[in-house]
């Protein structure tokens, strides 16, 4: 019978069927960071139980990092303690660690793939909603809670319902100043932030085909935006260049056997999803949020929608209290709306790619006065990329603060955070209400928006300022 | 785990859509190490003005005497956003046993079940049928017979419950013991696949 490139990978991977109940599910590789598994460590500690298969299991330290001076102690000392438990836990249980100071460290979804960890047809799980991002490489990889963690530790499985799929086809070639970012918040605003609850989603079709894996990366990380399970995408020669050569990857025989297997793992012509969405590409324009959740959002030049042409109550108050937080108006547009703060950084927009957009918009140009800028790659080896490439001297022209790397002001959670009541243009993935701090208001977007913003200090169609590069 | 069979009890109404995790527990409380005391910052910053716990917000609803109870009734899409499970610690040392919506994040339904904290999925027009009803009125859930009913009126709904999970809940069993029980098809199915 034909088959779904999820359907594949899941029947590889479950080791029993409970009769009326959940899946055991193996897990190929699982990710740990700092936050979510001290509860998990403690509880196996407490059932007196090993790590079951400590080699499955990296681990990273990256929401709690400050971004600056990290050689120093840190700071904040409950920030401290949780990143120094991560430390004593992976000595005491052998989980190879790249803690902050080691040179792979970074946000645990950059870190991943490119370390060569993350490889088509395993599945992956980590105590993090965005964890999405690996199904860039056609695997199964998706957020748990710290119940499943331990789930992990004890058993490499974790109990799970099957997802029902949902295949999204983006075909055609996108209009100038339109990134994977744009493509991922408009099917999200198309379909809403609940919009593929339920479901396990693979993107297909000539646009996605055409994207690099940096670009497929930020699509996949933002399947949770829209509800969904996970996201995933076929692997091609393309994934395949991505990964030859990296650290973890296959090497030299064991590469052709992978090689061949990785081949397979396609959804089959007549693969039956339980739901499909079709999107021309050239309909999508550079995008950005208005409201207090991803679905929230329209093409940079539109209008906020009038709250009256709204017929669903609970829809419309909803939209009314995400305006009277973000101080918008309902029926206005954004475009000449001053920022206050630009991030350029998280596990959604921080690779080297993002970063080399930016720097081709704003080389030569400089981040207008009434806005703070900071840029944070997603890991050590990024930063270190952008050195190589002399990027960060167009940054420092331009008036751009580089921090290290860290989930900083995506989720205010340390020290980088952006004051109550302003506004921040961010490439990050959530806009919930005090997301990047108490009262923060955020407008998510693509880098290449985030960076036109830097320029001018107000919200700007950055197809006005390729044009007139 | 505690097992969890019924409830009667009166409820609190928060007639929200997208109530995400970041709202029921903000990322700044999330640097404990254990699983305790999370209550205290439940909603915090729709709860507190300027996060200070000497000026609670008069219009939000955990801030209103009328209303208590160990259900917590919210509009759809409830627990939506960041997967931390740290917003079912904090619903549940709150003092929440079940949280009642029309429509549930996935992560946030396993997180609520693996701490034995019920989420009841109602039609729309059921949850409505509660928002419109008194603060004294109460709810009755019955994990086993997996109904939910206003006492006031006696209408009541079905919900839906995995018999796996149902059994956890009943008897407080966790997927833990279960896994480790599992131990030797697990090395097996290792074996086979490399």
């Amino acid at each position: 019978m034909a088959q779904t490139l999820f359907d594949k990978i899941w029947d590889a991977h479950v080791v029993e069927k409970i009769p009326n109940g959940p899946s055991v599910l193996y897990i190929d590789k699982h990710f740990i960071h700092e936050v979510t598994s001290p509860q998990a460590f403690k509880g196996i500690e407490k059932r007196g139980l090993p790590l079951f298969r400590p080699k499955q299991t990296i681990a990273t330290a990256d929401h709690n990092v400050p971004t600056l001076n990290q050689h120093l102690p840190i700071k904040d000392q409950l920030s401290k303690m949780q990143v120094d438990q991560l430390i004593e836990n992976c000595e005491k249980h052998g989980v190879e660690l790249y803690g902050l100071g080691h040179p792979y460290q970074g946000i645990v979804h950059v870190i991943g793939p490119e370390l060569g960890i993350t490889q088509p047809g395993m599945t992956i799980v980590c105590g993090d909603s965005h964890t999405s991002t690996h199904g860039a490489f056609g695997t199964i990889a998706f957020g748990i809670g710290t119940s499943e963690v331990e789930m992990v530790f004890a058993s490499q499985c974790v109990l799970q319902t099957k997802p029902k799929t949902m295949r999204i086809n983006i075909e055609g070639n996108l209009p100038n100043g339109v990134v994977s970012k744009d493509i991922i918040l408009y099917i999200i605003a198309k379909i809403s932030a609940s919009g593929a609850t339920g479901y396990f989603v693979e993107y297909a079709g000539s646009t996605i085909r055409s994207l690099s894996m940096e670009a497929r990366m930020t699509i996949c990380n933002m399947s949770i935006e829209m509800g969904a399970r996970g996201g995933m995408i076929a692997p091609d020669e393309i994934t395949f260049n991505y990964i030859k050569g990296r650290i973890y990857a296959p090497k030299g025989a064991d590469w052709d056997k992978q090689l061949a297997n990785w081949k397979k793992l396609y959804s089959d012509q007549d693969a039956i999803f339980d739901a499909e969405i079709n999107i021309n590409a050239a309909e999508i324009a550079p995008m950005i949020t208005y409201g207090t959740n991803p679905g929230l959002g329209m093409a940079i030049d539109g209008n906020i929608p009038l709250t009256e042409s709204i017929t669903n109550e609970g829809e419309k108050k909803n939209l009314a209290q995400a305006l009277t937080y973000m101080g918008l108006n309902s029926g206005a547009a954004l475009l000449g709306m001053p920022v206050q703060h630009v991030f350029i950084g998280s596990c959604t927009n921080s690779r080297i790619e993002d970063l080399r957009l930016v720097a081709e918009l704003v080389k030569g140009r400089k981040k207008h006065e009434s806005v703070k800028v900071m840029i944070v790659p997603g890991s050590q080896q990024v930063a270190k990329q952008v050195h190589a490439e002399g990027l960060d001297r167009i940054f420092s022209e331009a008036g751009f603060q580089i921090r290290q790397a860290g989930c900083s002001a995506c989720l205010g959670m340390n020290e980088d955070k952006i004051p109550a009541g302003e506004y921040c243009i961010s490439t990050s993935n959530r806009n919930f209400e005090g997301r990047q701090g108490a009262g923060a208001r955020t407008l998510l977007a693509s880098p290449l928006t985030a960076a036109a913003a830097a320029i001018t200090g107000v919200v700007t169609d950055v197809r006005e300022l390729i044009n007139h590069n | 785990m505690q097992a969890l069979q019924q409830i009667k009890s009166s409820f609190v109404p928060l007639p929200i859509e997208n109530v995400d995790t970041d709202q029921i527990i903000p990322a700044r409380f999330l640097k404990a190490t254990t699983r305790d005391g999370f209550g205290k910052n439940l909603f915090r910053d729709w709860r507190y003005e300027q996060d200070d716990e000497t000026k609670p917000k008069p219009d939000f609803v955990l801030n209103q005497r009328i209303f208590s109870g160990e259900i917590l009734v919210a509009g759809k899409n409830f627990g939506c956003g960041s997967s931390r499970e740290h917003a079912a610690w904090a619903l549940l040392d709150y003092g929440f046993k079940a949280v009642v919506s029309s429509f549930f994040a996935d992560i946030f339904k396993n997180n609520a079940l693996n701490n034995g904290v019920l989420p009841v999925i109602v039609s729309d027009d059921f949850l409505q049928q509660i928002f419109a009803l008194s603060a004294t009125d109460t709810i009755s859930i019955d994990v086993a017979a997996q109904t939910i009913t206003i006492d006031a009126t006696g209408a009541q709904a079905s919900f839906e419950l995995n018999p796996y999970k149902k059994t956890c809940l009943l008897n407080g069993y966790d997927d833990i013991d279960f896994l480790i029980s599992r131990k030797t098809s697990i090395e097996q199915f290792e074996l086979e696949k490399v």
